[in-house]
C-alpha cells in the first residue's frame, strides 16, 4: 500500500493543478521581445553565437569543427521519415531578455518567473529538491544549489556558465571522447550551435541525496533548442539528476537537438531520468551517451510524450569491470508522431551487466518502434545482457515494431532478448468488467500496469503527468 | 413470473458459435440459500456461470433477472454492479496492477454513485476484510494475480466478494486446484461471508468434496446444457458414491 510514487489526494490534487497551470501556459504563451538569430545556418551565425556568449577560443574553435563536419554529413535515412525537417528554416539561437544566470530568483524577469511559478517549481524546488535550473529557450536563466553540497564542491550551473568558469573540467570531455561531434548529423549540428543545459561535477566520494532537476521551455516558432549536459562523478560518487521538456505549439515545425555527456567514474552511481512533453511539430533528435568505468552503475529512465518525430537512443558504453547500466523507457505514440528509440550498451569490459526495458503505446495512428543494439566484444567474458521491449497497440490505424541488433563476439556471456507486440488482452478486460467497472475504464488500468515497472521509477509529478496523459489520449477511443 | 428476490432463470439457453450449450436451465436461488450444480465435464456448468455473469461470447436466450430486474439486458458490469458476482475458475493475471489499486478501483465502481472514498478510507476498510480472512497485508503490493497460487488466487476472489457485497454470488469451481485444508478454509470463509451478508451462493462444481464443508441447501445435477435432477445434500452424497452415470441413466429414464 505504502508504495513510493503513492501520495496523499491533497498532493496530487495540487501536482495536478501546477499541471493545469502548465497547460494553460501552452495554450496562451506569454509574449515578450526576443533577439533572434538569422535563419539557418553559417560560419557567420557560430561566430556571432560564439562572440555573444564571450566564450574562449577552444569553444569557437569547436563550434566551427561541428559546422564544418555538419556540412559534409547527410541527414540519416535509416530511420523515421525526416523530410518534414528544414534545417535552413531553423532559429538557432534565441536567447529572452533578461540577465542571464540569475542565482536568486527575484533576479528572473518576470515573464519567466510567471512561467516557472504556474509550474509550481520555485515551491518543487523549496520541498523536495537539491538544485533547480530552468531554461528558458536558449538561456540557462536561475541556478540554485544548496549551500551544503556546493561545500562539498558538487558544481551545478548553467552549461555556459561552466565553459567560462571551468574550462579544466570541461574542455577535455565536451564533446570529445564521449559524443564526438561526428557522431552524426545532428550531434554535428548541436556542437556548432549548443547554448544553454546543464554542467554537473560531482567529487570523489559525495553522494547527492536529493534529485537535482531541470526544466526545459521551448516557446519561440520555428527555433532550435540545442542544450549540452555534461555529468561528470567521480570514483564513488552519486547522483540523480532529472529533466524535464516542454514547448506550446506552433504552426511551424521546431527541432530539439540536444546532447548529453555523462561520465560516471569507477564505482559511481548515476541515474539520468528524462521526460520530454514537447509538442507535436518538434523534431527531438538528441544523441545521449555514457563512459561507465568499473563498477560503476549508470541508470537511465525516460518517457517521451510529446514530439512528432523522436529519434532518441541513448547509449551505455561499459568501459571498465563489473560495470553496470540499466536502461528503462517509455513511450507514447499518439496521432501523428513517431517514436524511434531504444537503447544502446556497448560491453567492452568483462563482467559487465546490463538490463533495457522499453515500453510503448500506440494508438491514433501513431508509430513506436524500438531499436537498439547489444554489443559484446570479444574477451569481455562474464557479461549479462537482457532486453524487453513491449509494444502495445491500441487500434488497427497504429503500429509498433522492434529492431533489436545484437553483435555478440564473447561466448562465455549470457543474453536474453525478448520482445511482444500485442493488443489488450480480451480475457483480462472482461474480468475487470466483471467487477463493475466500466471498458474505458479497465483499459486504463491495464494500460497503467502495462507501464508500471517505468513509471514506478519516474518522480511523482511525472508519474502522475504520465497516467493524465494516458487518460487524456484515452478519450478518444 | 419474476420474484422480487430471487437470482431467476427460465429456460435459459445459449450457444457459441451457433452450437448449443445450455438447453433450458430454470433455476431459482434465494437470498441466504445455496445450491450446488453438479456435472460431469462438458455439460456446461462454466458456461452457466459465466453466461449469467453476462461474457458476451455466449447467445443467451430465454430469461435471467436478479430481483427482478432483467439481467440478459445488461452488460457484464451492469450485472456485477446490480448485485452479481463471479468468483472465476482461473482469474487472468493482470501485470502492473497492484491489488490495493485494483480493489480501490472495483470497491468506487460499487459505490458509485455515492463518491469514491480516499486512499486512506479505503485502505481501513480493506485492512478489515483482510484481517477477517486472515490474509497478510503484503498481498495489497502484488500485482494482481500475476504468480499467485491457487490458492491465492481463490482467496483474491474472496476478498473481491467482501468488498463488492453483492447479493448473489457465483463459485465456478473453486475448489479446482486447492488442497483439503485450503477447501476448508475457502469454505469457511464463504459461509461466513453468506452469514454476516445474507447473500445467495450458486456453486458449481465436478465433486462433491466442497459440499461437505459447503452444506448446500439444494443440489442440482447438470447434464448436456439440462438440470436433470434437483434434490438435497443426499444428492451429493449418492453422485460420490455411484457416480454420474447412474444418476445420468436414471434422469433420462
Amino acid at each position: 500500500m505504502n508504495k513510493k510514487n503513492e501520495a496523499s489526494p491533497g498532493a496530487i490534487r495540487k501536482i495536478s493543478d501546477s499541471l493545469d497551470a502548465y497547460r494553460e501556459n501552452i495554450r496562451n504563451p506569454p509574449k515578450f521581445s526576443y533577439r533572434v538569430g538569422e535563419k539557418g545556418l553559417s560560419e557567420k551565425i557560430v561566430r556571432e553565437i560564439s562572440a555573444s556568449k564571450g566564450e574562449p577560443e577552444w569553444m569557437l574553435q569547436k563550434r566551427l569543427f561541428s559546422y564544418r563536419v555538419f556540412k559534409t554529413k547527410p541527414i540519416p535515412t535509416w530511420g523515421p521519415d525526416l523530410s518534414g525537417l528544414n534545417l535552413d528554416d531553423i532559429t538557432n539561437y534565441v536567447r529572452p531578455e533578461g540577465k542571464k544566470n540569475a542565482r536568486s530568483w527575484s533576479e528572473v524577469p518576470d515573464y519567466i518567473k510567471n512561467t516557472y511559478e504556474r509550474l509550481g517549481i520555485p515551491q518543487a524546488e523549496r520541498q523536495i529538491l537539491g538544485g533547480v535550473a530552468a531554461q528558458y529557450d536558449s538561456e540557462v536563466f536561475y541556478h540554485s544549489i544548496q549551500k551544503r553540497l556546493e561545500e562539498q564542491g558538487v558544481i551545478f550551473c548553467g552549461m555556459d556558465q561552466a565553459v567560462q568558469e571551468y574550462p579544466e573540467l570541461v574542455k577535455p570531455k565536451f564533446m570529445t571522447t564521449c559524443v564526438p561531434a561526428g557522431d552524426n548529423k545532428f550531434s554535428a549540428l548541436h556542437g556548432a550551435v549548443w547554448s544553454g543545459g546543464s554542467f554537473l561535477y560531482v567529487p570523489k566520494g559525495v553522494k547527492v541525496e536529493q534529485p537535482l532537476q531541470i526544466y526545459f521551455i521551448m516557446n519561440y516558432p520555428q527555433y532550435g533548442q540545442f542544450e549540452h549536459t555534461l555529468i561528470m562523478t567521480e570514483e564513488d560518487s552519486s547522483v540523480n539528476y532529472i529533466e524535464g521538456c516542454t514547448a506550446p505549439h506552433y504552426e511551424t515545425a521546431s527541432v530539439h537537438s540536444a546532447v548529453v555527456e555523462i561520465f560516471a567514474g569507477k564505482h559511481s552511481r548515476v541515474r539520468y531520468t528524462s521526460v520530454q512533453n514537447w509538442s507535436k511539430n518538434v523534431y527531438n533528435l538528441n544523441t545521449k551517451r555514457a563512459i561507465v568505468q568499473a563498477g560503476a552503475v549508470m541508470e537511465w529512465i525516460g518517457g517521451t510524450l510529446g514530439s512528432g518525430v523522436t529519434m532518441l537512443y541513448p547509449c551505455s558504453v561499459l568501459a571498465g569491470e563489473g560495470a553496470r547500466a540499466d536502461h528503462l523507457t517509455i513511450a507514447l505514440a499518439g496521432e501523428g508522431q513517431v517514436k524511434d528509440g531504444g537503447a544502446k550498451v556497448i560491453h567492452l569490459a568483462p563482467d559487465t551487466h546490463s538490463t533495457v526495458i522499453s515500453k510503448s503505446i500506440s494508438r491514433g495512428g501513431g508509430i513506436a518502434r524500438y531499436r537498439g543494439l547489444v554489443k559484446v566484444k570479444k574477451g569481455c567474458y562474464g557479461c549479462s545482457a537482457h532486453v524487453r521491449c513491449d509494444g502495445l497497440i491500441l487500434d488497427s490505424s497504429s503500429g509498433s515494431d522492434t529492431v533489436p541488433r545484437m553483435e555478440i563476439e564473447e561466448n562465455d556471456v549470457q543474453i536474453g532478448h525478448e520482445a511482444t507486440v500485442g493488443r489488450i488482452s480480451a480475457e483480462q478486460l472482461l474480468y475487470l468488467r466483471s467487477r463493475g467497472i466500466s471498458e474505458e475504464e479497465a483499459t486504463r488500468l491495464i494500460i497503467a500496469g502495462f507501464v508500471e515497472p517505468v513509471v514506478k521509477q519516474l518522480p511523482l509529478e511525472y508519474a502522475v503527468e504520465i497516467n493524465r496523459l494516458i487518460e487524456m489520449e484515452m478519450e478518444g477511443l | 413470473m419474476a420474484w422480487k428476490n430471487e437470482l431467476a432463470t427460465r429456460n435459459l439457453r445459449t450457444s457459441v458459435g451457433g452450437k448449443p450449450i445450455l438447453r433450458g436451465v430454470s433455476l431459482s436461488i434465494r437470498p441466504g440459500e445455496i445450491h450446488a450444480v453438479m456435472g460431469p465435464n462438458g455439460s456446461g456448468k462454466s458456461t452457466l456461470c459465466h453466461a449469467l455473469a453476462g461474457d458476451p461470447n455466449f447467445k443467451t436466450e430465454g430469461t435471467a433477472s436478479l430481483d427482478g430486474k432483467d439481467l440478459l439486458g445488461m452488460d457484464i458490469s451492469e450485472r456485477s454492479r446490480a448485485g452479481l458476482f463471479l468468483s472465476y475458475q482461473t482469474p487472468p493475471a493482470v501485470p502492473g496492477v497492484s491489488v490495493a489499486n485494483y480493489l480501490r478501483t472495483i470497491y468506487n465502481a460499487a459505490r458509485a454513485p455515492k463518491p469514491p472514498i480516499s486512499i486512506a478510507e479505503f485502505e481501513r476498510v480493506v485492512k478489515k476484510e483482510m484481517g477477517a480472512l486472515r490474509m497478510d497485508e503484503a498481498f495489497l503490493d502484488r500485482y494482481l494475480n500475476e504468480g499467485f497460487s491457487g490458492g491465492e488466487k481463490k482467496r483474491c476472489e474472496t476478498l473481491q466478494m467482501a468488498l463488492l457485497q453483492p447479493k448473489y454470488v457465483l463459485l465456478d469451481e473453486i475448489d479446482s486446484g486447492l488442497d483439503v485444508d485450503a477447501l476448508r478454509i475457502i469454505s469457511h470463509d464463504i459461509l461466513r461471508l453468506r452469514k454476516e451478508r445474507g447473500f445467495g451462493v450458486m456453486v458449481v462444481t465436478h465433486y462433491a468434496r466442497i459440499l461437505k464443508f459447503l452444506k448446500p441447501d439444494f443440489v442440482h445435477v447438470l447434464h448436456m446444457g439440462k438440470l436433470i435432477r434437483s434434490g438435497n445434500a443426499a444428492l451429493a452424497a449418492r453422485i460420490e458414491r455411484e457416480g454420474y452415470d447412474k444418476i445420468i441413466g436414471d434422469g433420462s429414464r
